[in-house]
């Protein structure tokens, strides 16, 4: 057989950030205590209207142009009809005919490497309520019914699982530095349907393509997928590719398997046509361009420009960008010029631990990227050695007090020639037995003469120079 | 007292020769009696109090509302038996805004189920008896409602149009009945048939009081993308304006007498009625033409007006499932019981709606009927307000004569006078405002003629409704039964 290669196409919902819900006044936030954030329409009592959520449909189309999706001239919604008992209307209204974005086009770093990803389009629409099974009987919570979703569809242009969540991250990402979604899967606000296909590797034409539908984590995506290939190549190795039909299969996390749902002769026909209760509207270049203008610079960019322009490394530069607000931290810290690979190493290393251990926000400390600099600039001039830059950080953070506060004259470094030789000179003198060793060949007493030195100046010698003092003592 | 018009009640009110404690008994007495008789009402309320009489005509004054109006804990069922036991705990806007102005609701009034059927005998309550003649039917939808004013149980009663449902069952009980351009009164609150030409309206028994309720009820509603503000608009002031130079046309396909070879004496006596009554209005200096408009094109007006409304139909109800609100099914497995709930629930003229409208809408039809069926509803409108540029109205007949029998079951579209008796959904499928009043007597019942005209044009409308009203011995008149 030949080599195969996957065909991999994602559909990916998620729920967007907003006070109300997308269609009616209820609040959208996540609520433990069931039908608690309902309002009549979210339970479909008759005569209720939808109202458009004038703000879900700016961060949509937000996110339309982030992915450099075409707008449309005239905004309007669809309804999709079917019965199921999480859906109170009967149909959910969605976007069909003319989607807040179609055909898109990003890039995505996998292995370091840029890959193009196309996207089919992107529409906004509601969620369902959210159903509890238990041995014999079923609840429905309505919270969920009518919070705003962003539904994203990929051409079929990925070929592993690892692309495929490559992916699905950078879009989390995406909607987190617009500031749309808190895209959090452990909240169930990310799901994702996988259609996966295999073919020849030098063939045209697509394989036979399953739907996997309702995979709710990257790691429940990557398995499906995985498991999903592989399904299809050992039918194919074993001459029984017309087994594998065009059908809806679901993924089961604990078996670990895809299972037949429907198949294509079973699909739905969603009867779509225009909801007639919401006015088609009109898009205006003006409201767009105002949009554009709240778009920040995402996060791609920035970890190509701090590897680029400023020297870091792919790693330094992609934990820099995981968070806007971190991100935002650093680039503050390079319009106050400080060095970048300086402000980086501070950041990724003593800001990035200190605030995972308290559960804080970068935002929160009092560390601002304005006193970090009073800080490393008092490192530089030798004020201060590392070891007390150390401290006094974690006491700036502790006390809330200014970087000057910490820097008194008797833990300023000592930076005095003369002091330093006067104070080798004693020390030498004081282990003549060292220094013959030392001189006989036993090289690495040098880091002993450096303790010595430390431990009388408490640490506030300068390395640099004591080291310069004793070799030349040394010689 | 409740056989007068809202100004005469208003003055006995401000007068104290009645109190609104009075008229409420008076109403509720009234309503027992038309409901015994005409089987008109879904509810009474017989807890319905008197409310202070302030400078609003409306306050301190029953009235009645259609039962497709949610009510906030009153019993509204949309006459469907998939929810005879719904107590919304929402109050309809346009009913909210006459509650604020002080008017009382005394009953919910009986329809065709959830507004689907122009006979008035689907109610789930059984049919409404036509108050001139109890073989007859009201038509519909908001039968019980034409009942009820024609009766004297108020002046005034909420409706819903959709097709021509305030307005043909106005005209076949002798009352004026009247549905605004689209969006100037909010929808929200009125149970949906096809959200698109669903139009709520008001019955009464004269021009003025239909002015003075919609003046009351309408307003923007935050809750109705599809309001619009109409402040700057006031139709109780505009009712005497001079109607001189006015011009309105009649469309001569649908009105004059030459079309129908095989016409029966009494469509002969009707368009007989129409053009005198033309010939009454033209004495105040309004011009009215015959236009000719391609028969093929009035020909589609039933068959669009019969896909576009159950497509939207079928997807407006499928809330009704019997799982949140209405009589749930017993069967265990979910889609069984939502099965079950509307098996039982709906009637089987709602049912075949269903399958039209399911069948316009799926994948390999939907290009052919509904998506067609939209264009031919845009050329048709396309066209009437093309006429409107030249003319201020529309006037045509009401109905191809006066009430039907019982037996003459409706629902099936008769090709000789089917455009005869549907082209009052060109006012659905334009949003145009659009007024039906008595017209006069066709073997001592009642006949009626509409006047349609421009989106926003209500002022105009019923400007002219109301002169030509005053030309006609018909204003505020109580059904009588015939007897032969």
């Amino acid at each position: 057989m030949k080599k195969q290669i996957a065909v991999i196409g994602l559909e990916m919902h998620c729920e967007l950030k907003s006070n109300s819900k997308v269609f009616s006044k209820a609040c959208n936030s996540y609520n433990e205590t069931p039908n608690s954030n309902i309002a009549p329409l979210d339970m479909a009592f008759p005569g209720t209207l939808p109202v458009v959520n004038k703000k879900c449909v700016a961060d949509a189309l937000k996110v339309s142009m982030a992915l450099n999706c075409t707008q449309p001239e005239y905004m309007y919604f669809d309804r999709k009809n079917y019965y199921y008992p999480d859906l109170p209307k009967g149909y959910q209204i969605t976007q069909m005919d003319s989607p807040v974005g179609v055909n898109g086009h990003i890039e995505i770093e996998v292995d370091e490497e840029l890959i193009p990803v196309d996207i089919h389009d992107v529409h906004l629409e509601e969620d369902a309520a959210s159903l509890d099974h238990y041995f014999d009987t079923s609840t429905i919570d309505y919270n969920r019914s009518g919070v705003p979703l962003l539904e994203l569809v990929t051409e079929p242009c990925l070929h592993s699982a690892k692309e495929a969540v490559a992916f699905l991250e950078h879009m989390r990402d995406i909607y987190k530095y617009l500031d749309v979604s808190e895209a959090d899967t452990k909240k169930g606000q990310i799901r994702c349907d996988v259609n996966v296909s295999i073919m020849d590797e030098d063939s045209q034409v697509f394989g036979t393509r399953v739907e996997i539908k309702n995979v709710n984590s990257f790691g429940g995506v990557a398995d499906a997928i995985n498991y999903e290939i592989k399904r299809q190549t050992s039918l194919k190795e074993e001459g029984r590719y017309n087994e594998v039909e065009q059908e809806t299969r679901r993924w089961d996390e604990e078996k670990g398997q895809t299972i037949h749902m429907r198949s294509k002769v079973d699909a739905i026909d969603y009867k779509y046509f225009v909801e007639p209760n919401i006015p088609k509207y009109k898009i205006t270049k003006e409201w767009l361009e105002e949009l554009k203008q709240e778009i920040p610079q995402l996060h791609l960019e920035r970890k190509y420009n701090y590897i680029n322009n400023y020297g870091l490394s792919n790693y330094d530069a992609s934990i820099l960008v995981k968070e806007k607000s971190i991100s935002d931290y650093f680039e503050e810290c390079l319009k106050l010029n400080i060095d970048a690979k300086s402000a980086s190493n501070w950041i990724t290393t003593q800001i990035l631990g200190y605030i995972n251990k308290y559960e804080l926000t970068i935002n929160e400390i009092f560390l601002t990227p304005k006193r970090l600099k009073d800080l490393i600039e008092a490192l530089n001039k030798g004020d201060i050695s590392s070891k007390q830059a150390k401290d006094i950080f974690y006491k700036i953070l502790d006390e809330k007090k200014e970087v000057a506060s910490f820097i008194t004259k008797d833990n300023a470094q000592i930076n005095d020639e003369t002091v330093l030789t006067d104070l080798i000179a004693q020390i030498l003198t004081n282990n003549p037995n060292q220094v013959d060793q030392y001189k006989a060949g036993k090289t690495n007493l040098f880091d002993f003469f450096v303790g010595q030195v430390m431990k009388e100046t408490k640490g506030k010698a300068n390395p640099n120079l004591t080291k310069e003092i004793l070799t030349n003592k040394l010689k | 007292m409740l056989d007068k018009t809202l100004k005469e009640i208003h003055e006995a009110l401000i007068n104290k020769q009645v109190t609104s404690e009075d008229l409420v008994k008076e109403a509720l007495a009234k309503s027992y009696e038309i409901k015994e008789k005409y089987n008109a009402f879904v509810t009474i309320l017989d807890d319905a109090k008197g409310r202070t009489v302030t400078d609003d005509l409306v306050s301190g004054i029953p009235f009645g509302v259609k039962d497709n109006y949610s009510t906030k804990d009153v019993l509204s069922t949309g006459s469907s038996n998939t929810l005879n036991n719904y107590v919304p705990f929402y109050t309809a806007t346009v009913v909210q805004n006459l509650f604020n102005k002080g008017a009382i609701m005394v009953n919910k009034t009986a329809m065709d189920e959830f507004g689907m059927g122009g006979t008035g005998t689907t109610c789930h309550t059984g049919p409404v008896l036509n108050p001139w003649d109890k073989t007859r039917m009201c038509a519909g939808s908001s039968a019980g409602s034409a009942c009820a004013v024609a009766s004297g149980v108020y002046p005034y009663a909420l409706g819903s149009d959709t097709g021509d449902s305030i307005r043909k069952p106005a005209a076949f009980c002798g009352i004026v009945g009247y549905k605004p351009t689209y969006g100037m009164l909010s929808r929200y609150g009125l149970f949906p048939f096809a959200s698109s030409l669903d139009h709520c309206g008001v019955l009464t028994r004269c021009v003025e009081d239909a002015a003075i309720i919609v003046d009351a009820m309408k307003g923007q509603d935050e809750n109705d993308m599809t309001s619009w503000d109409s402040s700057n608009i006031h139709l109780e002031k505009h009712l005497n304006d001079n109607v001189q130079g006015k011009k309105l046309f009649y469309i001569k396909e649908i009105a004059d007498l030459e079309n129908y070879p095989n016409a029966s004496v009494e469509l002969k006596e009707h368009l007989q009625n129409f053009h005198d009554t033309l010939n009454k209005f033209k004495t105040l200096g309004v011009e009215i033409e015959g236009v000719s408009i391609n028969q093929e094109l009035l020909n589609a007006i039933a068959s669009v007006y019969v896909i576009i409304s159950c497509a939207e139909a079928t997807s407006n109800m499928s809330n009704l499932t019997g799982i949140i609100f209405g009589p749930r099914g017993n069967n265990p497995k979910v889609m069984d019981m939502i099965k079950e709930h509307r098996t039982l629930g709906f009637s089987p003229l709602i049912k075949r709606r269903f399958v039209i409208g399911s069948y316009v809408l799926q994948k390999e039809n939907q290009e052919r009927y509904f998506k067609n069926a939209q264009r031919v509803r845009r050329l048709i409108v396309d066209k009437i307000e093309e006429l409107f540029q030249k003319y201020d109205g529309l006037i045509l007949p009401v109905s191809s004569g006066p009430a039907k029998h019982f037996d003459q079951d409706d629902d099936c579209i008769d090709e000789n006078t089917s455009v005869l008796e549907e082209h009052l959904q060109i006012g659905n499928f334009g949003g145009f405002p659009s007024i039906t009043i008595p017209s006069g007597f066709i073997n001592d019942l009642p006949v009626g003629i509409n006047i349609t005209g421009a989106r926003y044009h209500d002022e105009l409308v019923l400007n002219l409704a109301s002169k030509l009203e005053s030309l006609m011995p018909y204003k505020g008149q109580i059904a009588k039964e015939v007897t032969k």
